[in-house]
C-alpha cells in the first residue's frame, strides 16, 4: 500500500514525488533538505594583513566568499535493507548529501531523520595516520564502542578482510597505498553493523577481488537491515551492488528508483 | 581556503540564509513519517546523561588512544621513549642555568633545584594539557567524521597522555628531591590529592580549549603568549611573595593575591610543600597559608571540569562539521 505526496518545495524543476512505502520500515527519512556552503574563491581581493585587520575591525566578511547552494530541496525516504547508489556528475551534491545523512552538515532547510548514527567512509579518510594498522584497527573499533573483548574477537577477520600485504599491519597507516588504506578503513567500519553507513568513493580504490568481498559485505549489512549509501563514478559497482539509485542533478533529484531504469536514463543523458 | 584569518566561521561552514519563498521544508507529513517510526533528526545532541555513560563506555579507548599517541610520538627518534624523561629533565636544566645561576634567585630558597624543577614539571602538566586540547578535534578530523563516539573522548585522551608524562616526571623529581638531601616524609603523600585536583582541572580547561579551538583555529596561534604569560605569573621560577613586596607597598596588594590563588600557582605551591621538607620553613617565612590553598585547589577543579564539560559538550554535535 503505497500512498504518493505532494512535494509542495520544488520550484525550479519538478523532482520526484516521494512515495511511501508503509510496510517497510524506513531508516532515512530526508525531508526537503537545503545545504548551503560557504566557500572562500581563493585569489582575487587583496589577501594581506592590513586588510584583513580592516574586515575584522568592520566585522564584514571575507570579500571572495560566495555561497554555494549544494543541495536543493532534496526529499527521499530509505527503508531497512536499501544499499542506495547516489549517481552524477562531479559537483552534483552528492558527497554533500552523504555528509548532510551522516550529520556533518547543518540543514539550511528541511531535515533528515535517521535511526541510529550513520557513518560516513570518506575517500581521503585516514583514521590515524601516524598509528600502525594495528593499532588503527584496535582503536577504531573501541572508539565505535566495542569491548575489549569484542575487539580482540573481531581483530583477525578484520585483518583478514582488509587483505593487506603481509608486514603492513605494523606499519604506520601514512605508508599505506590509497588502495590498502581504503580496505583497512572499510574492514574496520564494516566490522560493526551500523544502522546507516554511508560510503563515499570508497570502494574505488580497491581492486577486482576486494570488489567482491567488499559487496558481499555490503549485503551482509543490508540483511542486518541497516541501510548503505553508496557514491561511486563507477557505474558497475551501483549496478552489482545496489536495489535502488538515486540520480543527482544540480543538487536536485532527478530520478530515484531501480538501477536498471536509472542508470539507462543516467547514461543517456550524460552520452557515457 | 588561502589565508590564515578565520575569526568568524571556518571554510565551508554552511549558513541559514533563509529566503522564505523558497521553502524547501514543505512536506510536514514527511516528518510526521519519520517521528512515526521513531526517527531522530541526525546527529542530535545526547543527553547528558547518555553522555557521560557512553563517555564512561570509551574508557578503554580513551586509555588505548593515549598509550598509542605516545609511542607514536617517540617511534621517530632513535632514542624513543627516553626521551620522556629526557625533555622534562633538560626543560628544568635550562631554567635553572637562566634563573638559577645566571640571574641569581637562589639566594632565598634554601633548595633551588628542587623549588624549580618541580615548578616547571608541575606548570608543564597544565600547560601542555592545555596545548594539546587545543589541538584535539582538528588533528582528528577524520577519525571524528568516520567514527562515531562522544567527541569529548579526544580532549581526555590528550590529558591522560599528559598525566602519564608528569608521572614520569615526578619519578624523576623524586630521585632529584632525595639527590638534594630531602629526606622522604609522610608529606609526600599529599601529592596525590595535589595530583587529582590538577588532573581534574586539567580536564576542564582542555576540554573548554578543545571547543573554543575547534571553530576558531587562532587559538593556537595565540596560545603560546598565553601560556608563556601564564607561566611567568605563577612563580614557577621565586615565591611570588618574594617578587611583590614592592605591589603590597603600594597597595596594590590584590595583584599577589591573584597570582598566588592563580591556579597554576596552587598547584605548585601544593606539590612543593609536599614534597621539599626544607620548603616549609621558607613558606612559613612569607606566611603562605597552606590550608588556603587546598581550598583554591580544590574549587578549581570543580569549576573548570563543570564549566568545561558543560561547555563542550554543548557543541557536541558540531565537531566535525564544514
Amino acid at each position: 500500500m503505497a500512498k504518493a505526496l505532494k512535494e509542495r518545495g520544488a520550484v525550479a524543476e519538478a523532482q520526484p514525488e516521494v512515495r511511501l512505502d508503509t510496510e517497510r520500515d524506513p531508516i532515512v527519512v530526508v525531508d526537503g533538505l537545503h545545504i548551503i556552503y560557504r566557500v572562500y574563491s581563493g585569489g582575487g581581493g587583496k589577501g594581506n594583513a592590513v586588510s584583513a585587520l580592516r574586515r575584522i575591525v568592520k566585522r564584514q566578511n571575507r570579500p571572495q566568499m560566495k555561497e554555494v547552494h549544494a543541495v536543493k530541496g532534496v526529499s527521499f525516504v530509505a527503508y531497512r535493507g536499501d544499499a542506495i547508489g547516489v549517481i552524477g556528475t562531479n559537483g552534483s551534491g552528492k558527497s554533500t548529501l552523504l555528509k548532510a545523512i551522516a550529520g556533518l552538515l547543518p540543514p539550511a532547510r528541511g531535515a533528515v531523520y535517521t535511526d541510529g548514527q550513520p557513518s560516513l567512509l570518506g575517500v581521503n579518510a585516514a583514521l590515524m595516520k601516524d598509528l600502525s594498522g594495528a593499532r588503527n584497527i584496535i582503536l577504531g573499533c573501541l572508539a565505535m564502542g566495542m569491548t575489549p573483548d569484542e575487539t580482540r574477537a573481531k581483530y583477525d577477520e578484520i585483518v583478514k578482510f582488509a587483505d593487506l600485504k603481509p608486514g603492513f599491519i605494523d606499519y604506520p597507516m601514512s605508508t599505506y597505498s590509497s588502495g590498502m588504506g581504503a580496505r583497512l578503513r572499510f574492514a574496520i567500519a564494516a566490522a560493526r553493523t551500523h544502522d546507516v553507513m554511508l560510503i563515499d568513493e570508497a570502494l574505488a580504490t580497491g581492486d577486482a577481488k576486494f570488489k567482491k568481498r567488499s559487496k558481499a559485505k555490503i549485503d551482509e549489512l543490508r540483511q542486518d537491515a541497516g541501510a548503505v549509501f553508496l557514491v561511486a563514478h563507477n557505474l558497475d559497482v551501483i549496478e552489482e551492488t545496489c536495489n535502488r539509485v538515486i540520480w543527482l542533478d544540480d543538487g536536485r533529484m532527478k530520478m530515484d528508483g531501480d538501477p536498471e531504469t536509472v542508470l539507462k536514463a543516467y547514461t543517456d543523458a550524460t552520452g557515457k | 581556503m588561502s589565508h590564515p584569518e578565520r575569526l568568524s566561521t571556518s571554510g565551508g561552514e554552511p549558513v541559514a540564509t533563509a529566503d522564505p519563498s523558497r521553502n524547501g521544508s514543505g512536506t510536514a507529513s514527511l516528518a510526521e513519517f519519520a517521528a512515526q517510526h521513531k526517527l531522530t533528526q541526525s546527529a542530535a545532541r545526547p543527553s547528558l546523561a547518555r553522555y557521560v555513560r557512553s563517555l564512561w563506555d570509551r574508557r578503554s579507548f580513551i586509555w588505548n588512544f593515549a598509550s598509542a599517541k605516545t609511542t607514536a610520538t617517540y617511534s621517530g627518534s632513535r632514542m624513543g621513549q627516553v626521551w620522556q624523561v629526557l625533555t622534562p629533565l633538560l626543560n628544568a636544566l635550562v631554567y635553572f642555568l637562566m634563573f638559577g645561576l645566571l640571574l641569581g634567585q637562589r639566594k632565598d630558597i634554601t633548595n633551588y633545584t628542587a623549588f624549580l624543577i618541580c615548578g616547571v614539571f608541575v606548570f608543564t602538566f597544565s600547560q601542555r594539557s592545555l596545548s594539546a586540547g587545543a589541538k584535539s578535534i582538528g588533528n582528528n578530523l577524520s577519525l571524528i567524521r568516520a567514527l562515531h563516539f562522544p567527541r569529548a573522548s579526544l580532549p581526555l585522551a590528550y590529558v591522560i597522555i599528559e598525566l602519564q608524562q608528569l608521572l614520569i616526571s615526578m619519578a624523576v623529581l623524586l630521585v632529584i628531591v632525595v639527590a638534594t638531601g630531602e629526606p622522604p616524609t609522610w608529606y609526600w603523600l599529599l601529592i596525590v590529592p595535589a595530583m587529582l585536583c590538577q588532573l581534574v582541572f586539567n580536564i576542564g580547561i582542555s576540554l573548554a580549549i578543545a571547543r573554543l579551538g575547534a571553530f576558531v583555529r587562532d587559538i593556537q596561534q595565540l596560545l603560546p603568549f598565553i601560556t608563556r604569560t601564564w607561566l611567568y605569573t605563577s612563580g614557577v621560577f621565586f615565591v611570588i611573595a618574594s617578587r611583590t613586596e614592592g605591589l603590597v607597598e603600594s597597595g596594590h596588594g590584590w595583584v599577589r593575591t591573584v597570582m598566588e590563588l592563580n591556579p597554576a600557582a596552587v598547584f605548585i605551591e601544593l606539590f612543593r610543600y609536599s614534597l621539599i621538607e626544607s620548603y616549609h620553613a621558607d613558606a612559613a617565612k612569607y606566611g603562605l597559608d597552606h590550608g588556603m590553598m587546598w581550598i583554591a585547589a580544590v574549587v578549581w577543579a570543580l569549576v573548570a571540569f563543570v564549566g568545561g564539560f558543560w561547555y563542550f559538550y554543548r557543541a557536541e554535535e558540531r565537531y566535525g562539521r564544514g
